[in-house]
Parts: structure tokens; C-alpha cells; sequence
């Protein structure tokens, strides 16, 4: 009882320091975050050239949005892209994060090693890849930004050499956490290694491999700048009313170019687009948060 | 007994072919970075077509990529690096501070306010940046955000979020009777957290704080929408428009950019290595 009115007291008297504790993170935060968010969300209802001269409009945009070319195809190639280096980078950086956790020599220098791209800026890193893919590629009288297939194994492979370290360490972490009695009773009962590994070390290690599935899928839709500087959308095909198709245009760089590049009269087009992305991004983040809750009772 | 000998000496074979597969694949994992010091002091023209040939003395161009590369594109380097320096600091050095007071207030006053401004920064986490890009920079314009000295303002508010719900999640851990007896002893709630909470949060201030140089360091999109870019460039702005304001790009200035755009990541990652590995898995919660 005399515990709690202490805590109370103490509670109290940090109450009074609201302006200093939380005035400056409310403030900036308001600008950031929550103002452009609301009027994000209002926008998508308005014709807009500037935030000033909206003239609400109700949900055209999201017709508009919906049944845009570019945005329809953007939209497969994204979750095409975000699915495949998935699938890549996860089985590659648990392989890498398995054998590391083997004893074998020099295992803290693989992993430095390995992890080293994921420091590096996106835009840095596509123009690294896109001078290798060109010095490649220009013996055979071609460019990354000439084909479609090429640009979308070169973002592969881009990913993957940025995110298989990161991945890796949350493998290590996990594979480090798998009880070492669990996997002496299986060695002792005469398990093979495989059978270790499928039986004993994976169900251990769940937990890892959803945080990694969510990350790499996340980190798939919201790719921008290795997008922007690798290939930047190129090539695009001319559809037949005239407009443009980048054939290897993410959705992000969808939103930002139907913004900025195209003619301001679509902005109110591009505020819906960036709306639906923000549904589905949030979508695949409150599936990660149910779905690891979920986890968690049962255990 | 023999067979058992056998066994081990096949598993120790085994570890040994794993080392060796390993150190080749290491070696490919840093060619890229090898290819970028090649060429960077190679002469432009034989980047495109002799990317992978080593120097000789028809290629090799010596410092003068570097020398033409800090002016190029009508921009200092230095400016930029300067810039990006001077943002990245001040913002981690305002997250830091701020995010870690209002998560300790958050925590021990938890009234129905806190509560709302903990889901909406978490909620924050789930946001796409396309989502606000606009409407933020059109607001960072009107407040007048969009200098280096004003941009971390920015940065404070679009990365509250995870700051916060890192340092809420340490700070429940403390347990409450420390501050208790700091209040005993008459601290106020200002003294109890400058000398009491914060060298507690150690740890946290530097997993946030290398999460938070290393998104700001690397960020392209927010500073090209906020800063006006003819004055104001940080380093991403910079080598992205070395290849928008050119016709043609010289490929071997933009290498020597590169190469000194990524060294001083490469030292401040062998440097801290430890605790950003550290920092980065205590982060992996964010989507």
C-alpha cells in the first residue's frame, strides 16, 4: 500500500512535465507523421495540384488508381519480386546461418562479411550493380535497362546480396536458442543429420524464420531506391492508347512517378495509389502481428 | 570403436569443405565492393567495356576520377558529405534524447494519453513513406523545414515510432523502486531521469542510435522531398543526380564517388561492429 502511493506520488509529480517529456516528440511527430497522414487520407478524395487547391472529388481517384495500367502491372510485378527473393533469401541466409553455426573456422569473419551490404544505401548499391551487370552484359551487345528478364533477376539478385546477411542474423540468433539437449537426444537415438535438422532444429526455430518471412516480404512491397537505381522502371513498352508501361517498375516507384514525373493533374490519382499501398503494407504487417500472437498463445 | 573414429574424422572433413566453400562464396560476396575500388581508378571510358580487367597502364587513371568527381555535376562532394554528416547526427542526436524521455514518461505516468500516442506510434511503424511523401513535404515546406539545419525535425517525427516502442519495451524491464529511492533521496522526475533512467538505457541508446544513423546516413527519398535540392544535397541525392543532370555519365568519377560514399560505412561498421549486429536483430521487429 505505502509501495503504490509512492508510485503514485512519483507519478504525479512527472505528470506536471508533460511539455518537457513528450512536447517536442508530440510536436514533431504532428508535423511528420500524423498531419500528413490525415491529409494523405483526404487528399485521395481531392483533384490536387498543391495540398491548397484540393477540390474534393469522392472516390474517382480510387477508380482511376484501380484501373490504371501501369499500376495493375506494377502491382503483379511487385508481389512476383517480393515472392521470389523471398523464397530466395530465406533458404539461402538459413542454409549460410546453419553452417555457420557449425564449428568451423573462421565463421565470425563469414559473418562479418556476409553482413557488410546491408549497410550500404540503396542507391548506392544499385549503381554498384548496375556498372557489374553492364561490364557483364555489354560482351553480349545488351544492357540491364534493355530487358525485362534481365532487370528483374539483376533486382534479384541486388536483394539478395543485401539482405541475406541481415536474414542471417536472425537465423543465428535463432539456431543459437535451439536447446543443445534436444539435439544430443536425437544424435544418441540415431538420427541422421538430415532428420536433425527437419525433426528437431526447423520446429525450434520458427519463430525466426516467420519474423525473416514477414521482413523480406515487407522489405519486397516497399522497395524504392535499388529499384530506382538499378533500372529506374526501364525498359517500357508503349501500350496501345498511347500511354507507358516500365516493365520493371515497383510500386513504390509507381507512386513517386505518378507524383512527380507525370503531369500534376494525376496527383490526386497517386495520393489513392499510395492509399491502397499503405492498406496492403499495413495489411502484411497486422497479418505478421496476428500471426506471431497466435504463435505465442499456443506455446 | 574404430567406427565411431571414423565418423568423427568424416564430420571433421566435412566442417573442413564447409570452411572452404564458404571462404570461396565470402570471396564473391566482396567482389562487388572489389569491382568498385577497380574502377574507380580506372579512366571512364574502360569502365563499360573492361569492367573486370585489372589496371594496366593504359586503363589506370590514377587519382584523377576523384579529383573530377568532387566537383562533378555542378556540386560539391564535400558539401554533400558534409550535409549528410551534419543530419545524420543532429537527427540521431534528437531521436535519441527525445524518443527515450517520452518513453520513460509513457511508460510510468501511463495515463489514457500516453496510451493513445504508444498505438499511434506504433501504428506509425506500419506506414509506408509513400503514404505521406506529399503531404509531408508540402507541410515541411510551409514550416520552413527544408534546410539541413531544420530537417531533423523531420526525422524526429517520421521516426518516433520505432524509437519509441524500442526504448518503452527496455524501459518496462527497470524495475520502478530504483527511481523510488532516487525520489526518496529528492530527485525530482527531471533528475531522476537524466542521472538515474538514462545510464540504464545505455544499451538501447545504441541499438536505436545505429538503427537511426544507419537509416538516415543511407535515406534518399525523404531529403530529395524536403530539401531543395539545388542548394542542398547529402550524399544519395548526389550520386543520384550525377546520372540525372548529365547526358553522358562519367562512370569512373561516379566509382570514385561511390567508393568514398561506402568507406566510411565500411569503417563504422568493422568499428562497431558488435553492436550494430546487435542493434540491427534488436530492430528486426520492425516491419
Amino acid at each position: 500500500m505505502a509501495k503504490s502511493l509512492k508510485a503514485n506520488s512519483i507519478r504525479s509529480a512527472t505528470r506536471r512535465w508533460f511539455w518537457l517529456f513528450l512536447g517536442p516528440v508530440v510536436a514533431a511527430f504532428i508535423i511528420g507523421f500524423v498531419w500528413p497522414f490525415i491529409q494523405g487520407i483526404y487528399l485521395s478524395f481531392c483533384n490536387f495540384r498543391i495540398t491548397a487547391d484540393a477540390e474534393f472529388v469522392g472516390i474517382d481517384n480510387y477508380g482511376r488508381a484501380l484501373s490504371d495500367p501501369a499500376f495493375q502491372y506494377s502491382f503483379w510485378y511487385t508481389a512476383l519480386t517480393a515472392i521470389v527473393s523471398l523464397v530466395i533469401i530465406n533458404v539461402l541466409a538459413f542454409t549460410v546461418a546453419y553452417l555457420l553455426t557449425k564449428k568451423i573456422r573462421g565463421a565470425n569473419l563469414f559473418r562479418t562479411v556476409f553482413f557488410m551490404p546491408n549497410l550500404i544505401g540503396g542507391i548506392v548499391l544499385g549503381y554498384i550493380w548496375s556498372m557489374i551487370f553492364d561490364g557483364i552484359l555489354s560482351a553480349y551487345n545488351t544492357s540491364i535497362l534493355l530487358d525485362t528478364t534481365l532487370g528483374f533477376w539483376g533486382l534479384i539478385i541486388v536483394m539478395c546480396w543485401q539482405q541475406i546477411g541481415y536474414m542471417m542474423i536472425i537465423y543465428i540468433a535463432g539456431l543459437q536458442a535451439v536447446p543443445a539437449d534436444m539435439l544430443e537426444a536425437a544424435e544418441i537415438d540415431g538420427a541422421t543429420s538430415m532428420q536433425t535438422l527437419f525433426k528437431v532444429t526447423i520446429p525450434n526455430v520458427m519463430p525466426s524464420i516467420t519474423i525473416c518471412v514477414f521482413l523480406s516480404l515487407t522489405n519486397g512491397f516497399k522497395l524504392f531506391d535499388q529499384n530506382l537505381a538499378l533500372t529506374g522502371g526501364q525498359p517500357y513498352i508503349i501500350q496501345p492508347d498511347g500511354s507507358t508501361i516500365n516493365t520493371t517498375q515497383m510500386l513504390a516507384l509507381t507512386i513517386y512517378n505518378t507524383f512527380y514525373t507525370s503531369s500534376t493533374a494525376s496527383r490526386g490519382t497517386a495520393q489513392a495509389m499510395a492509399v491502397i499501398f499503405f492498406v496492403l503494407v499495413a495489411g502484411l504487417g497486422l497479418a505478421q502481428l496476428a500471426y506471431t500472437r497466435k504463435r505465442e498463445v499456443q506455446q | 570403436m574404430p567406427e565411431r573414429i571414423k565418423t568423427l574424422a568424416s564430420k571433421h572433413r566435412g566442417l573442413v569443405v564447409v570452411s572452404v566453400i564458404m571462404a570461396i562464396v565470402c570471396v564473391i560476396w566482396v567482389l562487388p565492393v572489389a569491382a568498385v575500388i577497380l574502377n574507380a581508378f580506372k579512366w571512364n571510358t574502360f569502365v563499360k567495356t573492361d569492367t573486370f580487367a585489372l589496371w594496366n597502364a593504359e586503363n589506370f587513371a590514377g587519382w584523377s576520377n576523384f579529383i573530377t568527381g568532387v566537383t562533378f555535376g555542378n556540386y560539391n562532394f564535400w558539401l554533400a558529405a558534409w550535409y549528410s554528416t551534419f543530419i545524420t547526427i543532429v537527427s540521431t542526436f534528437l531521436i535519441l534524447l527525445f524518443c527515450s524521455m517520452a518513453a520513460w514518461y509513457i511508460t510510468r505516468v501511463d495515463s489514457i494519453w500516453c496510451k493513445i500516442i504508444y498505438y499511434l506510434c506504433i501504428f506509425s511503424m506500419v506506414v509506408p513513406f509513400q503514404m505521406v511523401m506529399f503531404t509531408l513535404s508540402s507541410t515541411a515546406d510551409q514550416l520552413k523545414l527544408n534546410t539541413p539545419w531544420t530537417i531533423p525535425i523531420v526525422y524526429l517525427g517520421f521516426g518516433a515510432g520505432l524509437a519509441i516502442f524500442m526504448f518503452v519495451g527496455f524501459v518496462k524491464s527497470i524495475p520502478v523502486e530504483i527511481e523510488e529511492a532516487a525520489s526518496i533521496d529528492g530527485c525530482g522526475p527531471v533528475r531522476t531521469f537524466f542521472f538515474v533512467v538514462l545510464p540504464m538505457l545505455r544499451s538501447t541508446l545504441i541499438s536505436v542510435g545505429i538503427l537511426e544513423i544507419m537509416w538516415v546516413w543511407n535515406d534518399y527519398l525523404l531529403p530529395v522531398l524536403v530539401l531543395d535540392i539545388n542548394q542542398y544535397r547529402t550524399i544519395p541525392i548526389h550520386i543520384q543526380y550525377l546520372k540525372g543532370s548529365y547526358g553522358t555519365v562519367d562512370l569512373g568519377a561516379t566509382m570514385a564517388l561511390i567508393l568514398m560514399a561506402i568507406i566510411p560505412v565500411i569503417v563504422f561498421y568493422l568499428a562497431c561492429q558488435k553492436y550494430i549486429i546487435a542493434g540491427v536483430a534488436a530492430g528486426a521487429v520492425k516491419g
